[in-house]
């Protein structure tokens, strides 16, 4: 009597979850792809400041304008990385044309994005293809692009008594003591927010050595920290800057939208940042009262034989899902955002047409005569090596844990000194080398 | 309810009348028909079938849910586990025990739990300001209901908010510093920067938090002590100190063997008010805070569960200990 209990209650258990998910599975199963620019798609992005202030709205209205039959709808996500990273596990549950999430690596970029072509072809057209190129085949296409480097308030940087603009460390350092003297805090890392500190430093590996395939070296290097790398100028820079205290005060509780206003109005002197923050700086500068073109750009403060360089990425990328039901008006979405919609241009970004010219804010680094270096396509079979490096060795380039604690060695809050730390990264990260050579 | 069975009658003492009229004739409602069914058809087996299901159904949503919202989860995880997974896509590899090897390897995954010692005596300190209060609040106190909504409010508040709320009472220049400096307490340490300091920052944080849990059921415990032993024992002329060593104490042991309970899984577990507050950085990272990282800053999903596992496993364990020697002893107080 027992046992038939428990079976019925297991089956009762059964009826109701198989109820439960068939509930969830139970999508929408259109009419297979046509071929044709029509039906619905939806657009996943993570610019919501951007749904706010109408922009996708007049976006999506020319489009439609021009594709009569097709109607887009547009999803801005405020946790854009970790939410749409979640929703890839359900087929038809990351809209048609959404940004790749940076989290998916490019192994797995087959099993989410239709292929977009070769990247041989799309080459004429179009640049920053690398970081979604797999086995010659292209799985996104880049919004735009941003160069790298170092964010300044041109006023400050004056009141310093700063003519020329550092080429070296050493001189960025000296700059950063004579901005100290004024009392403004010189160099801002946002380390509670954290995102600034991950991508926005590893991105310029290339600049310091000329060197477009740095990434591709470093994962191969069992001790980058070494002299003479890319990561060690700049992981270098960093820890020399907070070790002299030429950074903000308490590190714990910097923010970065109030760091916007304290840059424009002149109580920050520089942040490392790419290019795409120009314009959210011009308009914290205009909403503050201050003069926009106090928020100046350069490449970061290296040179190469008085060569300096600036490496240029793409910003996010589009991608097309796999599942898309409906991937013809995906893809024409997706070119018209590119080629037609002119987002780049009032973003500030570079342009992901290669045709296409440099935006006005960078004006400043071709009148210094700096070389825009795009980051190369790691080789094939490689192409998630950096990334897998970083997440077997646990020192994460990408994000902002080890700078973290750079940062506390540096200021003192944790043990050790800069060769300690360098030596313990050095140990992580060759013996992931080691472990992925394998 | 009660208006639908009283309203229509107009006697007030209908519900005696209902109870005899239905013994003489009993309606047919479901439950009568269940006791009759079997007389009518012999053998105990054969009663009807919607009749035998009906505790089944009733259990069928609630075990549903369960099992679909938490062991088939915990179950999942346990399976990630002995996987290498990443997080994204197909499982490729089973690694079998390699992730608990990592665990129990590497000193950087378990270095973290000194971080909980600092809330375990957090714990203390917590459950000892809860018991005070809960004591004086006990007995007839001015204003004793105001008091106790004061100190149990800040349980109520959503965490992440308590969080945000105290980054900025640290913040330098902030309310705290601001209040010190009204005592000549010029020269603050800052709060959180302080690797020294951060710590007893959270967990003071954590503290003014759960006090007021730990305070209600205490508190809750206390009440349900019998008025008379009070009586008894100021009859016999015991002072508040040995009536709380002698009456209260012993009255609510269990209760505050429960809370050690929840003060040491609590501690191993510490998430959201570090989370919030310094994101881990600066020496303040907590075992939770590390698996998190490991499962969607590193992408070691396989690593992150094996750890996960781990924490449930020395919970138990924790508890386990806690309960051989501290036995559930009856109490009695006559």
């Amino acid at each position: 009597m027992a046992s038939r209990k428990a079976i019925v209650g297991l089956a009762a258990v059964a009826a109701a979850t198989l109820l439960l998910t068939s509930c969830a599975a139970g999508g929408t199963d259109d009419s297979g792809d046509s071929g044709e620019v029509n039906g619905d798609i939806t657009f996943l992005t993570n610019r919501t400041d951007l749904e706010t202030d109408g922009t996708w709205d007049e976006y999506v209205a020319e489009f439609e304008e021009k594709y009569p039959d097709a109607m887009v709808k547009v999803e801005a996500i405020t946790n854009y990385e970790d939410d749409v990273k979640t929703r890839l596990s359900t087929p038809n549950g990351y809209g048609d044309v959404l940004l790749i999430p940076n989290g998916v690596s490019p192994d797995q970029y087959a099993d989410f994005f239709e292929p977009l072509g070769d990247a041989a072809d799309l080459a004429d057209t179009y640049q920053f293809l690398a970081p979604k190129t797999v086995d010659g085949t292209q799985y996104g296409l880049a919004l735009g692009g941003n160069a790298n480097g170092v964010l300044y308030n041109t006023e400050v940087f004056a009141d310093a008594g700063i003519t020329d603009l550092p080429t070296t460390p050493e001189e960025f350092l000296t700059d950063l003591e004579a901005i100290k003297a004024k009392g403004v805090t010189p160099l801002y890392t946002n380390y509670k927010d954290g995102w600034p500190l991950g991508g926005q430093w590893t991105n310029i590996i290339g600049a310091v050595t000329g060197d477009p395939t740095a990434q591709t070296v470093m994962a191969h290097d069992p001790a980058p920290w070494t002299e003479g790398t890319d990561i060690y100028a700049l992981d270098s820079l960093l820890f020399d800057a907070v070790n002299q205290g030429l950074t903000e005060a308490d590190p714990l509780t910097t923010n970065w939208e109030q760091s916007k206003g304290d840059f424009a109005t002149g109580k920050i002197g520089a942040m490392v940042l790419g290019s795409w923050a120009i314009s959210q700086f011009q308009a914290a500068a205009t909403d503050a009262g201050a003069d926009p073109s106090v928020v100046g750009f350069m490449p970061f403060p290296t040179n190469l034989e008085g060569q300096q360089y600036a490496t240029v990425a793409g910003d996010y990328f589009l991608g097309v899902n796999k599942n898309s039901s409906n991937k013809a008006t995906a893809e024409a979405w997706m070119n018209w955002l590119i080629e037609d919609s002119g987002f780049t241009d009032t973003q500030g970004m570079i342009s992901a047409i290669k045709a296409a010219d440099l935006p006005e804010n960078l004006s400043g680094l071709s009148e210094s005569g700096t070389e825009l270096l795009e980051i190369a396509a790691a080789p094939a079979g490689e192409e998630s090596l950096f990334s897998d490096t970083a997440d077997l060795s646990q020192v994460d380039v990408w994000g902002n844990i080890y700078r973290q604690k750079l940062i506390d060695v540096a200021r003192g809050q944790a043990d050790g000194d800069k060769k300690s730390f360098f030596a313990q990264l050095n140990e992580q990260w060759g013996a992931a080398v080691d472990e992925l050579a394998e | 309810m009660s208006v639908s069975t009283t309203g229509p009658d107009p006697v007030g003492i209908s519900g005696p009348l209902h109870g005899v009229a239905s013994l003489e004739d009993p309606p047919p409602t479901r439950a009568n028909r269940a006791v009759r069914a079997p007389r009518r058809s012999g053998p105990a087996g054969s009663k009807p079938l919607i009749s035998r299901f009906t505790p089944y159904l009733f259990l069928v949503g609630a075990v549903g849910l369960l099992l679909l919202l938490t062991y088939l989860p915990a179950a999942n995880m346990i399976w990630y586990s002995f996987t290498d997974w990443n997080g994204l896509g197909r499982i490729e590899n089973v690694v079998g025990f390699d992730n608990y090897v990592e665990v129990f390897t590497n000193p950087r995954i378990f270095s973290v739990f000194g971080v909980s010692l600092y809330y375990f005596v957090g714990a203390f300190v917590q459950m000892a300001l809860a018991l005070y209060f809960a004591t004086l609040l006990s007995f007839s106190t001015k204003f004793s209901n105001f008091f106790r909504g004061v100190i149990f409010f800040p349980y109520l508040i959503n965490g992440v908010a308590i969080g945000f709320v105290f980054l900025y009472l640290f913040q330098p220049d902030g309310t705290l510093d601001t209040v010190l400096s009204w005592f000549g307490l010029s020269d603050p340490p800052q709060w959180l920067g302080d690797a020294s300091i951060a710590n007893y920052s959270l967990a003071g944080t954590s503290v003014w938090r759960y006090t007021g849990l730990n305070f209600v059921l205490f508190l809750g415990a206390i009440q349900s002590i019998p008025g008379d032993l009070y009586e008894a024992a100021e009859l016999d002329g015991a002072s508040r100190w040995q009536q709380f060593t002698n009456i209260i104490f012993p009255g609510i042991r269990r209760i505050i063997g429960l809370s050690f309970i929840l003060a040491v899984a609590g501690a191993l577990s510490v998430f959201e008010i570090p989370f919030i507050m310094t994101g881990g950085a600066n020496g303040t990272a907590t075992f939770v805070i590390q698996t998190l990282q490991t499962a969607f800053s590193y992408r070691q999903v396989g690593l992150a569960s094996a750890m996960a596992v781990v924490l449930l496993a020395i919970v138990l364990v924790v508890t386990w200990i806690q309960r051989k020697l501290f036995p559930d002893e009856k109490v009695d107080l006559t």
